[in-house]
């Protein structure tokens, strides 16, 4: 009888295991999140170490943001002209491109690329420096480990996605333009004035860069997150790192539908 | 890496990320067209404004000469009021008529402005009283079927 009374138990224990240990993540993360806010001060103080870090978080990904804009725009030109044409509408390729991009496009696009790019070396750096006890080093020379290796890659990551969406987006029409205008044959004027109708600045390119800054604070939280609190083992970084990605995604793809549930529910 | 470098290429990064927002904003979103310092507002009523729109363009002669700034409804009457802002730089006459007409068949709708005689000219917050509502296409292809049936009965009848 008790035993059977302890496999019972032991069905509702492992039943809820999962949920109070995602409960206890979600609220070390809640404390760490005020833990790196607080930290940040030393942005202003020590612009220096900002610097750095948007080296190799901007700068680094540079590369795959002015690629990956370029063909997503030639793309966009491509299917959306092919679609349009169907109905006569050829001429608007360039207002679709220009909306599509800074609507949702280039926020979700650039998030995704930047978390895999930089989110996972920002983790994997993070997790290395634990698992070498370098952090404990800090502490014990009395230096903060949040305020001097987190919250820099925080707020460089933060001035650095926004960034790096803006010129996704331009790379993107410029793409757009491309294959309107030189291989379609779409005039060149009639492009750009549609764009410049359909395109609201307060309702599509304000909306995109606040889009844009919720998606950088989410991905560059979740990095330095999981690289501080890695399980100080090659295995337990590797995870880290993986679970950077993953989580990113999520969280970026996520978020998307809710802000964009609330910024175009007017129309 | 220098200290020197690294400082180039992370100013370099972020004066191409500044350029792209000022381009975004200017030359996509068109933010350079007409700003409301310099307009004046005026009223207009309509019996139906069909699918008109607030920011719709308001064209004379097929300029756009303002914007539609605000729609809202008179309880009273039970029309439509619709607030337009229009460039200063443009006068109209107080007896000019507007019309809310749309581009295309099936394109979006504006409001299109006919000047008029009188010498006085319209002023913030005046009343614009000849106006022509929205063509709705329902009502369009409701009053052809009733025209075309009202042809086949006179038709019968004349036999």
């Amino acid at each position: 009888m008790s035993d059977y009374l302890q496999r019972v138990s032991g069905f509702f224990q492992a039943l809820g295991r999962p949920v109070t240990e995602q409960l206890v993540a979600l609220g070390r993360a809640a404390r760490f999140f005020v833990e790196v806010i607080l930290a940040s001060g030393i942005c202003l103080r020590r612009p220096g170490l900002v610097v750095r870090e948007m080296y190799f978080i901007g700068v680094m990904s540079l590369v795959i943001i002015l690629v990956s804009g370029l063909f997503v725009g030639l793309v966009l030109g491509l299917q959306m002209y092919d679609t349009l044409e169907r109905f006569g509408s050829g001429d608007i390729v360039g207002m679709v491109v220009a909306l599509s991009l800074v609507r949702e496009l280039g926020p979700v696009l650039s998030a995704l690329l930047i978390s895999s790019r930089a989110g996972s070396a920002v983790t994997a750096e993070i997790g290395l420096m634990k698992t070498t006890e370098q952090l404990t080093a800090m502490e014990m020379m009395a230096i903060q480990p949040v305020a001097r290796v987190v919250a820099p890659r925080f707020c460089a990551g933060i001035l650095s996605v926004p960034l790096l969406t803006a010129i996704f987006n331009v790379v993107g029409i410029f793409g757009g333009y491309l294959v309107a205008v030189h291989l379609l044959g779409v005039d060149t004027g009639t492009f750009w004035s549609q764009m410049e109708s359909a395109v609201d600045f307060r309702m599509d390119v304000v909306n995109g860069f606040i889009k844009s800054v919720f998606f950088a604070v989410a991905i560059i939280f979740i990095a330095v997150f999981q690289g501080f609190h890695a399980t100080a083992t090659a295995e337990g970084v590797s995870l880290a790192t993986t679970q950077t990605v993953v989580k990113s995604a999520l969280v970026v793809l996520g978020m998307d539908f809710v802000l964009t549930a609330f910024m175009f529910r007017g129309i | 890496m220098k200290r020197q470098l690294l400082d180039f290429w992370v100013g370099l990064f972020v004066a191409l990320g500044i350029a792209a927002l000022v381009f975004l904003s200017l030359r996509v979103a068109n933010l350079t067209g007409l700003d409301d310092g310099s307009a004046y507002s005026v009223l207009a009523e309509f019996d139906n404004i069909g699918g008109l729109k607030v920011r719709a363009p308001v064209k004379s002669a097929g300029v756009t000469v303002g914007r539609v700034s605000d729609i809202d409804y008179d309880t009273v009457q039970h029309k439509a009021v619709v607030t337009v802002a229009i460039d200063s730089r443009y006068q109209f006459s107080t007896d000019t008529s507007m019309s809310i007409l749309t581009s295309g068949l099936l394109g979006e709708q504006y409001i299109g402005i006919q000047t008029g005689s009188d010498s006085e000219m319209l002023q913030d917050g005046d009343l614009v009283w000849l106006t022509s509502s929205a063509m709705v296409l329902e009502n369009l292809i409701g009053e052809f079927l009733f025209s075309k049936a009202k042809e086949g009965t006179g038709d019968t009848e004349a036999q």
